[in-house]
């Protein structure tokens, strides 16, 4: 079993309760569920594989595929929504060169929907790793990322 | 018991110097919404500034007061004055108002929004007094945006855990009583009342009963419990344990979003201060009373708002939910009685017991008591959080409080309640805001996410995002709702990209109808009411669409073309920002788009200076199909 898989499940009593905190705590560590920690989960907490496998897909928080160094998520909450958000999410695709779901091949960025990061009031709104950036329009998301484009 | 009163003793005297010494009190709103608008830059720009220029005062980080489109919010206060409020004081504005303000008493007039105490200054506004605050009724809120949300002294020193110790004194039966006469009704959407759901619970025999707190809010466009939480931590979690002692719970749990890390942090720190003062643990305040209480973060599951599948979700499995009854009152958390109530119903427990039931049910109507905390966003000028009587009209919500639409658009909808909740068109402004009325008119009061749209908002798109929302989000257990989801969103889509047909609507609706009557859960049993009530009320923008190739918001890009007009100067800033090179023209003249080029992004129109104003979208100019 990897060595810091092995330091997570430590903190753990290995119940089935604990399955969604050690995958958060797992995904914390990778960026990601790796495919073999799964089956290191399940048998550390006494569940069939397929059964994690179940939880850890039904949840939107994990991701199974390594995220970018900045990780970037726009909100498709209804205020964002109403307030330009599907065009913010353009601008960034076009900007990042990746559409949502993917990753950049430098590992650099990674971008996703979220359902709403609760900046209602300052929307439309991204958050960028765990910094939220308010108030946006394309201008600023060109400004914010541009130094990508810049270097292609 | 005496401890804790020798605390509160400490803490207000604290308080008392913390707000009367000669040192200038600086609070600087540092919730979620100040710190995407920067303020915790603000805080060390502050402390910087101050240092050098040699004042000693103190600085403390608050949560927020719901003006959010002023953030980042600084307010001073002098001895012997009131307090004055800052808005929008960016970095840059940092040195102007240390300067101004600390050293030379001018207040900078661009920067000041109000003053709170008894006294005025000069012209200055008092806070409370301005349209945005004066209708309001700050009762859950009152601490938020004015303590320090990581000292529990601040807490104790505003009435804080008065409610618990009250509580004690009085016993459980008689919490129970007070909430049923305080008429208490669920905040988190359906608005059940609170004492009777507990009183199955508490009738229930097992040697295990469970308290949960849903703090797991999910509706795109709501954050109260976010900011409750952010701003007055505590208050959560005094009423989570009156209502666990009420219940005979010895266990409870916090269900938190993930995508709340402050919120998280805050919590932990306060279950910790309480866990170090006696106020969780074994003995309570020297009771026989037993209380312990987890947190358990939420993985990103809408669904998980609902009751049994939160139970699913805690229990480690996927959150589908289970058929009740039984009902979790009677049967919930691994078989054992279990009570799940929203963040704001549990704070309200702590004010009841803090101020009595009568007090609690002052404000509100006949049945809907007390207020609600409310996020007020989307095309609305003063976007923030807000707590209103209940039984206030939603004129006065979005026009009072929340100073209208902005750039001069009109008012097209509300939307209540989330994606269980429908919109409401202008005509019916007037009604109030209670449990009862929103029913009435098709939507729900939900928990508290009002969204403002004007007339560039789509209504048959509006339908669409929630249906793609409820569809991504439902948990596939009821096949109504899998598939009638799905298929109510490809029609929606149809419909915004120039498919739609004349049969649609009436499909639209009976579909609606068989996933509402077809679904186990609140998500399936509310997905179609989106789409239903902009079918009641917004018709025609559905026919627009199907009929006469038009989108009346002239947003949709199938049946929008952007035109260049005569006053244009030729000045090249669409043309350089144009991603498809669809515009054509020479420098200093007139330019065109080439529509067959034209991929609709918007960016000319966006980028064209206002003065000139030489973009106009138009809809309903469709080119001929091809034979």
């Amino acid at each position: 079993m990897d060595k810091s898989l092995q330091v997570i499940l430590q903190t753990f009593e290995g119940k089935k309760e604990e399955i969604i905190p050690i995958l958060q705590n797992v995904q914390d560590a990778y960026s990601y569920i790796p495919e073999r920690s799964m089956t290191d989960i399940a048998l550390f907490t006494g569940v069939p594989e397929s059964q994690v496998y179940g939880v850890a897909t039904f949840y939107a928080q994990f991701r199974f595929t390594p995220r970018g160094k900045k990780h970037c998520m726009v909100c498709r909450g209804t205020a964002c929504h109403v307030n330009g958000a599907p065009r913010i999410l353009e601008e960034m695709e076009e900007a990042l060169g990746i559409k949502q779901g993917e990753t950049s091949e430098d590992l650099e960025y990674s971008l996703e929907t979220v359902a709403c990061i609760g900046a209602c009031s300052l929307a439309p709104a991204i958050m960028v790793n765990d910094t939220v950036e308010a108030k946006l329009d394309p201008k600023k998301v060109r400004k914010l990322f541009g130094r990508v484009v810049a270097n292609e | 018991m005496n401890d804790l009163i020798a605390y509160q003793q400490e803490a207000a005297s604290v308080w008392e110097e913390l707000n009367s010494n000669d040192m200038p009190l600086i609070t600087v709103g540092n919730a979620t919404c100040g710190r995407s608008a920067g303020s915790i830059d603000v805080v060390e720009a502050i402390q910087a500034e101050t240092a050098e220029i040699g004042i000693d005062c103190n600085v403390i980080e608050v949560g927020c007061i719901g003006l959010c489109y002023l953030e980042p919010i600084v307010s001073i206060q002098k001895q012997g004055q009131p307090m004055v409020v800052f808005g929008n004081v960016t970095l840059k504005q940092v040195k102007k108002l240390v300067a101004d303000y600390l050293v030379n008493d001018q207040i900078p007039p661009k920067l000041v929004i109000g003053t709170i105490g008894e006294e005025k200054i000069g012209d200055v506004p008092k806070l409370f007094e301005l349209p945005v605050l004066k209708p309001q009724v700050r009762r859950a809120l009152k601490r938020c945006g004015f303590i320090d949300p990581t000292s529990l002294e601040h807490y104790l020193a505003n009435s804080g855990y008065s409610g618990l110790t009250r509580a004690f004194d009085v016993g459980p039966e008689r919490i129970v009583e007070e909430v049923k006469l305080a008429g208490l009704r669920g905040r988190g959407g359906a608005g059940f009342p609170a004492w009777r759901k507990w009183t199955f619970c508490r009738e229930a025999e097992s040697d295990q009963k469970y308290l949960i707190c849903n703090a797991d809010e999910g509706d795109p466009g709501a954050f109260m419990n976010r900011s409750l939480i952010e701003g007055d931590p505590h208050a959560l979690i005094e009423g989570m344990i009156i209502t666990g002692y009420a219940l005979g719970a010895s266990v409870g749990y916090i269900y938190c979003r993930a995508e709340y890390p402050l919120a998280l942090e805050r919590l932990r720190l306060a279950i910790q201060q309480a866990e170090e003062n006696g106020l969780l643990g074994v003995n309570i305040l020297g009771s026989s009373f037993d209380f312990k209480i987890k947190i358990k973060e939420g993985a990103g599951a809408f669904v998980c708002g609902e009751e049994t599948a939160l139970i699913q979700s805690i229990e480690g499995e996927r959150g589908m939910p289970t058929p009740r009854p039984p009902f979790p009152a009677v049967s919930g958390l691994w078989g054992k009685p279990t009570i799940i109530n929203n963040v704001e119903s549990l704070a309200c427990v702590g004010l009841i017991m803090q101020n009595g039931a009568e007090w609690f049910a002052e404000y509100g109507t006949e049945k809907s008591k007390g207020t609600k905390t409310i996020a007020l966003v989307g095309k609305v000028v003063n976007s923030g959080l807000v707590e209103v009587p209940m039984g206030i009209s939603l004129r006065e919500l979005i026009f009072d409080i929340g100073g209208g639409v902005p750039d001069g658009k009109k008012f097209k909808a509300v939307q209540t309640g989330g994606p269980s909740g429908g919109c409401v068109p202008e005509e019916l402004l007037d009604i109030p805001v209670d449990y009862d009325s929103l029913n009435e008119v098709g939507t729900i009061m939900g928990s508290g996410g009002v969204v403002v749209m004007d007339e560039s908002t789509c209504m048959v798109d509006f339908a669409r995002y929630f249906l793609d929302f409820a569809e991504k989000e439902s948990c596939g257990k009821c096949v109504p709702c899998r598939l009638g989801t799905k298929q109510m969103l490809t029609i929606l889509e149809d419909i915004v990209e120039g498919r739609g047909k004349p049969e649609d609507i009436d499909l639209l609706e009976e579909l609606g109808e068989a996933v509402m009557a077809g679904s186990l859960c609140g998500l399936g049993q509310t997905a179609p009411n989106p789409v239903l009530t902009t079918l009641r009320y917004f018709r025609d923008e559905y026919e627009a669409h199907i009929y006469e190739g038009k989108c009346p918001a002239k947003q949709c890009k199938e049946f929008i073309t952007y035109h260049i007009l005569d006053s244009c100067i030729g000045c090249g800033l669409c043309l350089r920002n144009c991603s498809s090179n669809a515009i054509i023209g020479e420098p200093k003249k007139l330019h065109w788009i080439e529509q067959e080029l034209c991929h609709k992004c918007g960016v000319c129109y966006e980028v064209c200076p206002p003065k000139f104003f030489s973009v106009e979208i138009r809809t309903g100019e469709l080119k001929e199909e091809p034979a």
